[in-house]
Parts: C-alpha cells; structure tokens; sequence
C-alpha cells in the first residue's frame, strides 16, 4: 500500500512537473558577457566545455574562431564576445565553451559559442519576460527574445535558433 | 504455413528492373534486318523471368500482360516474323508500360490500366496484324481490350474446407517433354482428396489437332491442410511448361481467369465461352488476348517494403572483406599477446605488429571502399534509350557510343551524376547534332555521333560527352551575353570564358524553345550540382565541328590521400592528387608580373604562384620568404600553379569531413578532417583557390 502511494506521489510530481514545463516556466542557462548577463533556453544546450585551441577557418568574419574536433563532429566556435563587440577576448582554460543545437531547417546544427563564464541556470515564469527595447546597431533585436530581471540583475534572452541561423545568411552575403 | 512472399518483393522488383534495362538494351542494340539470334534470345530470356517472377508473386497483370510480349518474341526468335524498326518501338514502348506497371506495383498504387490498354493493344495490333502465320479468325474474335479492362464485381467465396484451388495450364509442348500430368495429379491425390476438372474448350477441330500437343488445362480442388511449399513441389518439374495459380480455399478470393497460354502460331478458331469454376464469371479469351485485372490478392495487398537504397555487390569483393576482417583479428590477438605481459625487449615485436595492423587496416578501408564502387554503366545504360526516343522525335540520325562502361565509381557518384548528365545529352541531341540534310551540306556523314566516355585519371573520373555536331558559336555566345546584360560590352574574354557562360543562369542561344531544351535553366544548374560533389565541368567547342564537354569527379567522397603542409602555424591538407610536384625555388627563379603578382618558371612554364600565407590571411607563426618554405604545383582546372607553403609534413589518407553540416561553405576548402592529434585540419579545394588566385 505504502509502495503504491510513492509511485503515486513520484507520479504526480512528474505531472505537475510537466505541467509546469508546457505551461509557465522556461528554464534558461545564463552566462557573462563582459559585464552583462545573457540566457539561453536550457534545452537547446548540448554540452558545456572549457576552452582548448580552435583550428581558424581563412577569410571568415573574426568573430568566427573557426573548427574544433567535437568526438568526431567539426563543429564551428563563435565567440559572442566579439560577436557583440563586448570585451576584448581572452582564452584561458577557464574560458568556457556553450555548445548549442539549433534545428534551423530541415537538420540540426550544432555550433559553439564562447563566453566568459557561465552563471547560473535560472526559471523564469512566461509572463516575467519582457520585451527587448531597441538596441540600435551593438545587439541587432533580431536574436533578443525579451529581458527579465532576475535578483536585481537583466539577463537577455537569446533566441538561439535566429542567433545561429544568422551565420548561415550572412554566408550567402559573404 | 505460407511463405511469406512480400519479403521477396524487393529482390524481385529489382530484378524486373534490371532485366527491363536488359530488354530496353537489347532492343537498341537490334541491327533491323541483320538479326543476331542471340541478342532476340536475351531479350526473350529477360521477359520470360519478369513473367515467371511476377506470376509466382501474383503480380497477374504483369505476367499476362509479359506473356503477349514474350509471344511476339518468340515469334522473332524462330524466324517466323520479320523483326521491323515499328515492331522494336512498340516493344520499346510496351518495356516502358511494364515499368510503369512494376513502379505502381511497387509503391502499391492502382496500376494505370488505360496505359496498358493502349500498350496492350498495340502490341496485339503487331502482333496480330503483320504476323507471317495469318491468324484471322483470333483477331475478328478479340473483344475491345479496354472494356474487358474493367474490374468486374466479383463475390468473395468462402468455404469451410482448408486446402488450395489450382489452375494448372500446361503449354502446348508439356507432352513433349516427357511430362505426364496423371503423374502430377497422383502425387497430389497423395496429398488430399483430389478434384479435378478439365477445360477443353481449346482443343482445336479434329483435323487439326496434333496428338503431341497439350491442347486441355484443369482446374484441381485439393482438399486438406497442406502446405503451399508441397503443392508447388510436385509441380517444380513443369514450371517451366506451365501457367500455375494456386489460391487457398478457405480464404475469400477474387477469381481467377484462365487464360490461352496457345501461342499464335496455332490460332485456333474455335474460340468457346469458359466457365471460371470458382466465381462463375464468363470472359471469351480468344488465343492471344488476355483479361487484365488488378491483383487483389492477399499476398499483393501486404505492404511490401518501400524502396530502400541498397547495392548489390560482387561476392568476390565480399570474399576480399571477409579475408582482411580475419587478418585484422589476428593481428589483433597478436597485439593483444604481446601487451599482456610486455617487457622492453619485445618493442620490436609490437612494432612489427603495429606496421602489420595500420597495412590491414588500410586493405579493409579499400575493400569497404570498393563496395561502394558501382560500373559507370549503371547510369550510361539509360542513354541509348534516351538518344533513341529524342533523335526520333526530332528526325536526326544519331548513333551513341559508350566507352569505358566498366569503370568504377562511387555509388553516391552514380546516383547524382544522372541528371546532369541527361540533361548534357539532352543538350548534345537538340543543339549539338545538326538535321540530317544540314550535315550532308556541311560535308559530314549524315548520321550524327553522340560519343560517352569515362575513364580514370589520377584520382578522377572523367566522363566526357563528344558530339560531331554543330559545335558553339562564339561569338554569338558573346552577343548574347552582352544583349542579356550579363556580360559588359567591352569586355574582354578568352575563348574559354566565352564558352564558360553558358553556365550563367539564364542563359540560351536557342532560338526556339522546345520541350526537350532551351530555357536556360539547366547548365547552371548542372555545373552546381557537379561542383556539390567535388568535380568540375569544361567545354572545348569547335564552331561546325562539335562539341566535347568533360567532367572531371572525385572517385569516391569519403576518403582521399593527402599532403599535409604548413602555413604558419597552421595545417592543411591537399589532396595528392592535384599535386604535380613540390620544388625549392632560387630567387632567380622568381619573376614579377605587373599587377599579377609572382610568377615562377618550372623548366620552360611560367608559373603563378599563391602565397598561401596571403591567400588565407594567416597571420601566425614567421613569416618566410618564397626562397625559404616550399613550392606545390598543383593542378587545378586544367592550370599549374604553384602554391606556396612554409613546410611540407607528410602524407597520410584522411577522412572528409564536411563543414556545412554544422558550419558553412568556405572558399578555397573543401572540407575538414581529424588529424591523428584529434584537432582538425582544412582540405584545400585546389580548383577553387585556382580560381580564386585568378579572378
């Protein structure tokens, strides 16, 4: 009888956890930029790696480190610091790595991206989000999905999927 | 138990494709008026098993509808019918029809029954009408064939009893040989209880009948739970002398039409009604005319398997595999022995070992590399067909031919070089080769030569399409470009570039649109989709003698050998085989061309050369002068062209990589690969940084 009411508690956490999942709460994964705080849904983060030299790609934007072996995947890093002109970068082994998927299209792609160092993972309610205002030229609007303020401090919400997807239009410029 | 057949369905459609392709084939080859039995036999032997494969399947529509093919090339292959170039287009056309036919079969849709109407008719139409035995009486008698085309409603019968229904059909020369069918119905009575009924409503007249030949068919009723393997058993002996349907009792089921298996050659006039025994439904089949329907049948209706992609391989190159596979074990325990109680003195052992592993894996990586390697003919087979259908619709005479059919490439190349191809030859039959009288005034042979070749070179394909025709006028290339606005007026082009804008989206010369080329879309098309798999595309044309376009394709796209060579810091990878050599040079060697950089002179070529370090905007590592790091001369699109590099560092075979599946296209890389330290080196794309350098 006992046992039964576990399963039934664990049960019913589950639900209500799935519930909440569809419903209000977006988990997000948020890290430093200079001084200023960014997140990405948690979801769309594959793994989370230090920083270990890149292999440059010739003739691409310089904020495009270039190649790395990711267990048998070439995966390409982009560092978000010069990518937002934000500070100047620094490698160090405690540099970090995010790598995000995106499934722009009809496969998935997966990108790295160097920040300076990872924070926190933080549960914002839906409703809590705010729109972004407007940037000007530094951070397009495009890859801002809205701000929310969290203990006293605004993190960006960046819309990983147009954030990468970016990459690949420029390359028809290019 | 049944077998279940639906698991044969795949290898069976691949074989009817493939003997469709030997039929379509044999058909081109046929010198009108110069027989070569021989090659009326293969035609005949590929129809016969299409009929034989979908009867077993229970593909009935295919069988009876092969079977009106089969009759007529019978006919041809004793001699008694005149092969004609109208009775081959008919064939033709019927091999196309039964394409169609196995294609709807395949993906399990409605076969196109007026399609095989109108075939079917033609074919009885030649078959009936030219056939140097009249058969008059049979061809008064033919119903209409589209009306006995329809489906007809039909009662499913459902009995008690387990056990199967048979129609066996013998041919008429079942008795010649040595065949009894008491035998057969003995054995069978052995089975179960046995009924039988006999059809005689095709014995001919009595003066006409000849005592050898099996002139009656039967239809069985066998009663008892027996296996359809043990049916078919007893019958293994005459299936090749019969029609055989066999269809379970218990199951409710759609009739069965008997159908005249008499070949025309006996046209018998006493064409009777037959009575179906299981559903009571009357048809008149005379000889020669066969009852279409849709198969029903349970077995049909299971889902066969959709087209997957598979490959068939020579067991030859399996073998080889299954060798390598055991020398690489072996040398593993080998190795495994030796680490397991290792001491210093056994390093020359372990390095023996290891020398003996990296050559087997290399072996094993070549055999798996060569099952994927598929004869060029798999895509070169289509075309005389496609020269045959264009050169009739457009009243030239054109011969194609095929050179190097057997040359081997990788089965992704074979899938995408297809298009591009048809569409080259589509270009070479509409614009190349001129009309017959416009040839004759030209002082050529009336006859136009469509020319496809492969052959290797180096670590390339190269598949080349020579016609004699027309060739491309260039200047009026020019003026086109220019009226287009795709080329400015002053400009000043070579040869090559003249005939290189052919490639331009949105560029035709042809002064008429037709259905078979001219839009302009297409060339454009065809060389991106020959750069996506690594390869390049030239023209040589000659204006009033024809045209030769190349195409020049990596041999397989997975692995190739490369060079790897420093630039600063940083490693690359070029492809061995775009490397001619690798030089020191001298300052003296060194020119200055204004404006055009350094040029170098190898023996008595000047040569440009591509400062890597420049090209890639490598800022790393010392720089070093042109008399300090290494010269690479490679070949790129037909040009020479030194590269320079700080170092040369060793050759190994990589893997490719691409970089577009997480990243992007970038110039002057073809892709990436994984060194053996685990980072990731660039593979340069030597024709692209040529053409970089120059443009």
């Amino acid at each position: 009888m006992t046992e039964k009411n576990e399963i039934d508690a664990v049960e019913n956490e589950t639900g209500a956890k799935r519930n909440s999942d569809t419903s209000n709460i977006i988990q997000y994964l948020s890290f430093v930029l200079g001084k200023e705080e960014y997140g990405v849904d948690i979801l769309r983060v594959q793994e989370i790696r230090s920083w270990e030299p890149v292999s440059r790609v010739p003739n691409v934007p310089f904020y495009e480190k270039g190649v790395v072996n990711l267990r048998g995947a070439i995966v390409p890093i982009i560092d978000l610091r010069e990518r937002f002109s934000l500070s100047k970068p620094e490698y160090t082994p405690l540099t970090v790595v995010v790598v995000l998927q995106t499934g722009s299209g009809s496969h998935t792609r997966i990108m790295g991206v160097v920040v300076d160092s990872v924070s926190d993972v933080i549960s914002i309610e839906r409703t809590d989000i705010q729109s972004a205002p407007d940037f000007g030229t530094k951070v397009s609007n495009e890859f801002i999905n809205g701000l929310v303020s969290v203990n006293e401090r605004m993190v960006m919400l960046l819309d990983v999927d147009k954030l990468l997807l970016l990459e690949v239009l420029e390359q028809n410029d290019y | 138990m049944s077998i279940d057949m639906s698991q044969f369905h795949q290898v069976f459609f691949e074989e009817c494709f493939e003997g469709l392709e030997a039929m379509e084939s044999g058909l081109l080859s046929l010198d009108i008026g110069d027989i070569d039995p021989e090659a009326i036999n293969t035609i005949f032997r590929a129809a016969h098993s299409i009929k034989g494969g979908s009867g077993t399947f229970g593909f009935t529509v295919v069988a009876e509808y092969t079977h009106i093919m089969e009759t007529l090339l019978d006919e041809m292959r004793d001699g008694r019918r005149q092969v004609t170039k109208q009775a081959v287009d008919v064939l033709l056309g019927s091999v196309d029809c039964l394409r169609e036919m196995l294609t709807s079969i395949q993906n399990e849709e409605e076969v196109n029954a007026q399609s095989v109407a109108q075939h079917q008719a033609a074919l009885e139409t030649e078959l009936n009408g030219s056939s140097s035995t009249p058969s008059a009486p049979a061809v008064s008698a033919a119903p209409p064939v589209a009306a006995s085309v329809e489906e007809e409603e039909e009662e499913p019968e459902i009995e008690e009893e387990q056990g199967w229904k048979i129609s066996f059909c013998p041919y008429l020369n079942l008795l010649r040989t040595g065949n009894d069918p008491v035998r057969l119905f003995r054995e069978l009575s052995a089975l179960g209880q046995l009924t039988a009924n006999v059809n005689i409503q095709d014995i001919p007249n009595f003066n006409e009948l000849d005592p050898e030949e099996c002139n009656i068919s039967w239809e069985l009723v066998l009663v008892g739970d027996i296996a359809e393997s043990a049916v078919r058993e007893i019958f293994s002996w005459v299936e090749e002398d019969c029609e055989l349907e066999l269809s379970p009792l218990a199951k409710p089921k759609k009739k069965k039409k008997p159908k005249a298996a008499a070949p025309a050659l006996i046209a018998s006039p006493v064409v009777a009604e037959t009575k179906d025994v299981a559903s009571a439904a009357v048809v008149a089949p005379p000889p020669t005319t066969v009852v279409k329907k849709v198969p029903t049948e349970a077995e049909a209706a299971k889902n066969a398997p959709k087209a997957s992609s598979s490959i068939r391989v020579d067991t030859d190159k399996i073998d080889t595999l299954i060798n390598m596979v055991g020398e690489v074990v072996i040398t593993q325990s080998m190795l495994g022995l030796i680490g397991e109680n290792f001491t210093m003195d056994k390093v020359g052992q372990l390095k023996r070992g290891l020398a003996q592993l990296e050559r087997h894996t290399r072996d094993l990586q070549q055999s798996v590399m060569n099952i994927r390697m598929l004869p060029i003919s798999f895509v070169f087979s289509r075309f005389p067909r496609l020269v045959h259908d264009i050169s009739t619709k457009l009243n030239k005479k054109i011969t194609l031919k095929l050179v190097g059919e057997n040359t081997e490439v990788d089965k992704a190349v074979v899938e995408l070089i297809n298009d591009p191809l048809v569409h080259l030859i589509r270009n070479s039959l509409d614009h190349g080769i001129e009309m017959p009288a416009e040839r004759i005034a030209a002082g050529k042979p009336e006859t136009g030569t469509i020319e496809l070749k492969a052959y290797h070179r180096g670590g390339h394909i190269v598949i080349e399409i020579i016609d004699d025709g027309r060739g491309m006028d260039k200047s009026k290339l020019l003026a086109k470009a220019i009226e287009k606005g795709l080329v400015e007026e002053s400009a000043i082009m070579t040869d090559k570039q003249i005939l290189e804008l052919i490639f331009m989206p949105g560029f035709s010369t042809a002064e008429q649109l037709s259905d078979i080329s001219g839009r302009g879309v297409g060339m454009d098309v065809v060389r991106r989709n020959i750069q996506s798999l690594g390869g390049n595309i030239d023209i040589i044309s000659e204006l009033g003698k024809g045209s030769t376009i190349a195409i020049h394709l990596p041999l397989t796209l997975a692995i190739l050998d490369g060079q790897s060579v420093a630039v600063g810091d940083e490693t690359y990878i070029v492809p061995l085989v775009s490397i001619i050599e690798s030089i020191n040079i001298t300052e003296k060697m060194l020119n200055k061309v204004a404006g055009k950089g350094e040029t170098f002179k190898l023996r008595n070529e000047y040569l440009p050369i591509i400062r890597m370090r420049e090209i890639f905007n490598v800022k790393s590592g010392a720089a070093t002068k042109p008399n300090e790091g290494v010269i690479v001369v490679v070949e790129g699109q037909g040009a020479l062209c030194g590269f320079l590099v700080d170092e040369l560092l060793g050759q190994q075979q990589v893997v490719i990589k691409s970089l577009e599946a997480n990243y992007r296209r970038v110039e002057g890389v073809s892709g990436a690969t994984i060194l053996g330290d685990g980072s990731v080196a660039l593979i340069l794309d030597v024709p692209g940084l040529v053409r970089l350098s120059v443009c």
